[in-house]
């Protein structure tokens, strides 16, 4: 039993279980020939196995289990066994010469011919091109896959490789086989089959014309007329598709400049002004949204005025309130009543609104007498949808993100990593290329270092000392939080009890009073900008071992004070200033808050340039002139982006009390673009460590994603649902919350228009009903549980064939020796083989 | 305008269009850059396919190029003849592969064949040790270069051989999730 077990079984496994050399046949078949050729050698191979076996009879232990197992076995065993022979192979498997058949085997192994000839090229796609085709036709075949037990990605290829296994015009042929292929492909799959080829264009614009020309005559022979129109609109919907594309291409925002900053310093710096446009279009959209259906609407119908506009005095720039308070960019100045207007009239406005389905949902759509706009309704459902699509294109872009980044981080394979793929090819300016190649020179031999080192032992008293540096760093760092924090808190109250008191006595200088309204905000950014250069020390105090810890390190702090000023900030807004606005003489609190947003925004953005100013600019000069260092201050990538997302978060807080305020955003952030383009290209040099953009990005549009947006989404729902608004204004005034806006719409309708009764039932079970609301939120849950086990399965997956793909390696290396040592025993004239026979036998 | 239309035919926009990533934009705008490039050498006119090819000295003064430490390689590796004289197919070649939207399959082969200096198909440690030399400028003494060569090589070779192939390659590439970022050309 023991003796005809082992690599028989291995060899039915291998065809069974898609995962050792022979399956590779699939990718190129060429080998399939050699294989044939081999096919006496590979007999020996049993043979000699057999004998092996037959030696080590005693050591059976490993038989029971299955056949990969036994297979690892027995390639232990039979290392073992002959192990002065195998010590021999093994090693010097570099230097010894090998026999010309082993170099033709291994030559051919198609991991070695890939990319290598046209013809192997051609082949390789062939298989592709057969995959997909079949994987379209026949969908079932996609649970035979799943059904072995351990998923293999080249076990797709392993079907095809019973089709070809002779033929002398290789190449003409495939070309043909994968011309005809390319052709049953649809053309969306043939376009991307042709661009991903590894071939130059010419040859590909020949494959992709040979692939046309077939295939419209295939189509004028056979396929019937209706196919050809088919044929005919997919050609047209292409074409629009592609110069679609290039308008869009046109559009493209700051190519030239974004060129100069990844030249200059790489992509990680890249990564911010990437960030910055990603930003921007989120905000466009929402003032798209918030224009088009709030200010727009509300503006061509202006409201009657009770008391006039004040006068513009220039402080209201910064503070948002005077002479701007009573305008469109609040929440106040919006109706509550429905604009009515004979059809004719309102048609004409009405048009202007180009989505559809959203002026559909908040206009009453009986044109028969009327036309009317509802403000409330719009108010409510523009900021919903606005949100829920905003929401969407996040979670999206996250998973997308995630997509290309997530990859099994393994700390070996580092130095290799580093020669490969560490050079930067975007960078393009002399200077920074000569300063990248001094950086990855330095992490080279710091990357050296620490291979050579072996992890020193640390002594106990050394360990203990890092410890208290860490604990001792976070104490500062939690307690100067706390500490601001607090400040902020009792600082806020007293500045709330400072407008109740202002409110009582009628001030005479209304400028004065405007002004201390940006006390707070002056207070928080003030904060924002120092609190980042303490951690900053004490993150330079610890002295991390790796930059990447460092790096999450400093990210866990400064979001640590964001989350918690924000916090503070919101209790102020929501709990004081909303549950008793009469306090402080206010007739709306919405507008109020709603300045308080604006004048937060630009008190960050005014502290930005500030900061850019000097912190870069004056201390590249205080450095150069005065300290006379040749080195130019490094940009923070992780802080600022850090800052973007925390006045991201404001401009998502604020735009149910001021619906314009993404156009303030808008403008920061053009500003902020070109302003911290010219800082960078003045002031900055690369950063020296190693940055992983991939990753970083990743992470920043998580934290884009889920504290920012999901905090500003909460805190936005918390108000409509169960804050009471103001009564003498704003587009809620006379109800209980802004939630019931729509609760009396649908009730309107229903008196209306009788036959819509079903939407009210519909509303009134669904919306209103909280066992709805968890039962929605219950299957959200299970569907996030779903897919992070999904991920973790993945995850396992990758790990398991990162295995596999060693353990064949492993494998190929085994079988080379082998195939070695079988070529020295048929030349018996080698004095070294013929010890080692006679050590076998 | 009218004078852009007549670079190329409609098909030939179509074929670029379905066998590259670029758009007919970008197809126009890397023309006049191949035609900066030797504007007595190359036609306006593209549209009977005229069979000029600049040297790699040329190609190589680009800007994209000209501080790359591994110009001569990329310039020859797309260059149809393997000497570096490019067509203007060659040209758009190259920068579709190094461009945003190519898929990491299609750069890891190309950056594999960038990097196998002497083209046998497989990276040795001669070509590990001119990669690194361009990579660092020479800074580093050569027992360093040796050393590294050494890790690297241990590192990445699956299959023991000492030299790696693709299929290595590949593999060691898959677990940089940067690579696709950085390897890539601006036009």
């Amino acid at each position: 039993m023991a003796h005809n077990v082992n690599f028989d079984l291995t060899a039915q496994h291998m065809e069974a279980g898609l995962e050792s050399p022979v399956d590779e046949e699939g990718v190129h078949d060429s080998f399939n020939q050699l294989i044939e050729d081999q096919r006496q050698e590979a007999f020996e191979l049993q043979e000699l196995q057999r004998e092996l076996d037959e030696e080590e009879r005693d050591s059976v232990a490993y038989l029971s289990s299955p056949g990969r197992e036994i297979w690892r076995g027995s390639q232990g065993r039979g290392e073992e066994g002959e192990d002065e022979e195998e010590g021999r192979q093994l090693d010097p498997l570099i230097e010894e010469r090998w026999s010309s058949a082993t170099l033709k085997v291994l030559s051919s192994m198609p991991s070695r011919t890939i990319g290598r000839s046209r013809g192997a090229i051609i082949s390789q796609y062939y298989n592709r091109t057969m995959k997909l085709r079949r994987r379209r036709q026949s969908r079932p075949s996609i649970k035979d896959f799943s059904r072995s037990a351990r998923p293999s990605i080249r076990g797709y290829g392993m079907e095809s490789d019973c089709m070809e296994t002779e033929g002398v015009d290789e190449e003409g042929r495939k070309r043909d086989h994968l011309v005809n292929n390319l052709q049953n492909l649809s053309l969306s799959d043939r376009v991307r089959m042709l661009r991903a080829m590894p071939l130059s264009v010419a040859e590909k614009s020949e494959l992709r014309r040979l692939a046309d020309r077939k295939g419209q005559r295939s189509n004028h022979s056979q396929i019937p007329c209706c196919s050809q129109l088919k044929y005919h609109i997919i050609i047209a919907l292409r074409q629009s598709w592609y110069s679609c594309l290039s308008f869009l291409h046109s559009l493209q925002l700051w190519q030239v400049a974004l060129k100069r900053v990844s030249g200059r310093f790489g992509t990680g710096v890249l990564s911010y002004f990437l960030f910055v446009k990603t930003l921007l279009f989120f905000n466009i959209f929402l003032f798209l949204v918030t224009g088009l259906f709030l200010a727009l609407p509300q503006a061509v119908h202006p409201p009657t005025l009770t008391q006039g506009h004040e006068a513009f005095s220039g402080l209201e720039l910064l503070t948002g309130g005077g002479y701007f308070s009573d305008s469109v960019m609040y929440y106040g100045y919006y109706s509550n009543s429905t604009l009515y207007k004979d059809c004719r009239v309102t048609s004409s406005s009405m048009d202007q609104q180009p989505s559809p389905s959203v002026s559909r949902r908040t206009m009453e759509a009986d044109c028969g007498v009327k036309l009317s706009y509802s403000m409330p309704l719009a108010y409510f459902f523009t900021i919903g949808v606005a949100f829920f699509i905003t929401c969407i294109i996040l979670v999206y872009s996250m998973s997308k993100s995630f997509g290309q980044s997530f990859r099994i981080d393994k700390s070996h394979g580092i130095l290799a990593m580093k020669v490969f793929c560490s050079w930067d090819f975007k960078v393009i300016k002399k200077t920074s290329v000569k300063l990248r190649s001094e950086n990855i020179c330095t992490q080279l031999r710091e990357l050296l270092e620490e291979t050579n080192r072996k992890h020193v032992q640390k002594t106990v008293c050394q360990r203990i000392g890092r410890v208290l540096v860490h604990v001792l760093a976070w104490f500062i760092c939690i307690g100067s939080t706390v500490a601001c924090v607090l400040a902020l808190y009792y600082f806020s109250e007293y500045m709330h009890k400072d407008l109740q008191y202002r409110s009582r006595i009628p001030t005479k200088d209304p400028l004065l009073k405007e002004a201390s309204l940006l006390a707070l905000p002056v207070v928080v950014s003030l904060i924002n900008l120092l609190l980042p250069g303490l951690f900053n020390a004490t993150a330079w105090m610890e002295e991390y071992d790796s930059p990447s810890v460092n790096t999450y390190v400093a990210i866990s702090r400064n979001l640590m004070l964001k989350v918690s000023v924000l916090v503070v900030l919101c209790f102020h807004w929501l709990g004081r200033i909303a549950s008793d606005p009469h306090s402080i003489g206010l007739q709306c609190w919405e507008s109020f808050v709603g300045q308080e947003l604006y004048r937060f925004l630009l008190m960050d953005f005014i502290f930005t340039i500030l900061d850019t100013f000097f912190g870069e600019f004056l201390w590249r000069l205080f450095s150069q002139r005065v300290l006379k260092r040749k080195r130019k201050p490094v940009f923070d990538i992780s802080r600022n982006v850090l800052e973007l997302i925390y006045g991201q978060t404001l401009a998502w807080l604020g735009v149910l009390f001021t619906p314009l305020l993404p156009a303030v955003q808008i403008i920061k952030l053009l500003l902020l673009f070109y302003m911290k383009q010219t800082s960078v290209m003045m002031n900055c040099q690369s950063p020296r460590k190693p940055y992983r953009a991939s990753q970083m990005s990743t992470i920043f549009i998580t934290l884009l994603c889920c504290p920012s947006f999901l905090g500003a989404a909460v805190c936005v729902s918390y108000t409509m649902w169960s804050i009471r608004p103001s009564e003498s204004c704003g587009p809620f005034r006379s109800l209980s919350t802004m939630f019931q806006s729509g609760k009396l719409w649908v009730k309107e309708l229903e008196t209306h228009n009788p036959n819509l009764a079903w939407l009210a039932w519909v509303h009134s079970y669904i919306v209103e009903n909280p066992l709805f609301l968890f039962l929605a939120a219950g299957i959200f849950l299970i569907v996030i549980y779903f897919n992070t086990q999904v991920v973790d399965g993945q995850r396992k997956i990758i790990s398991l064939l990162q295995e596999q793909i060693e353990n064949e390696g492993e494998d190929k290396k085994f079988l080379i020796t082998r195939l070695q040592a079988i070529h020295q025993q048929k030349r018996p004239l080698s004095p070294r083989r013929l010890t080692s026979q006679d050590s076998n036998s | 305008m009218g004078n852009k239309q007549t670079i190329f035919t409609d098909e030939q926009f179509e074929a670029y269009q379905d066998c590259t990533f670029f758009t007919r934009k970008e197809i126009l705008q890397l023309h006049g850059r191949f035609h900066e490039l030797a504007p007595h050498l190359v036609p306006l006119d593209y549209t009977n396919q005229p069979d000029v090819s600049l040297p790699l000295a040329l190609i190589v003064s680009m800007p994209e190029l000209k501080e790359n430490p591994f110009r001569h390689r990329i310039v020859e590796v797309f260059s149809e003849d393997g000497q570096g004289n490019m067509s203007f197919n060659d040209f758009v070649d190259m920068f579709s592969a190094l461009c945003e939207t190519a898929p990491r399959e299609l750069k890891t082969i190309y950056a594999f064949k960038i990097y196998d200096f002497n083209v046998d198909n497989f990276l040795c440690k001669e070509d590990l040790e001119k990669t690194l030399n361009r990579l660092t400028k020479g800074e580093l003494t050569p027992e360093e270069v040796n050393l590294v060569c050494s890790k690297a090589m241990e590192e990445a070779d699956l299959d023991g051989d000492s030299k790696l192939s693709f299929s290595d390659f590949e593999n060691m590439i898959s677990k940089a999730p940067d690579f696709l970022s950085t390897f890539h050309l601006r036009i």
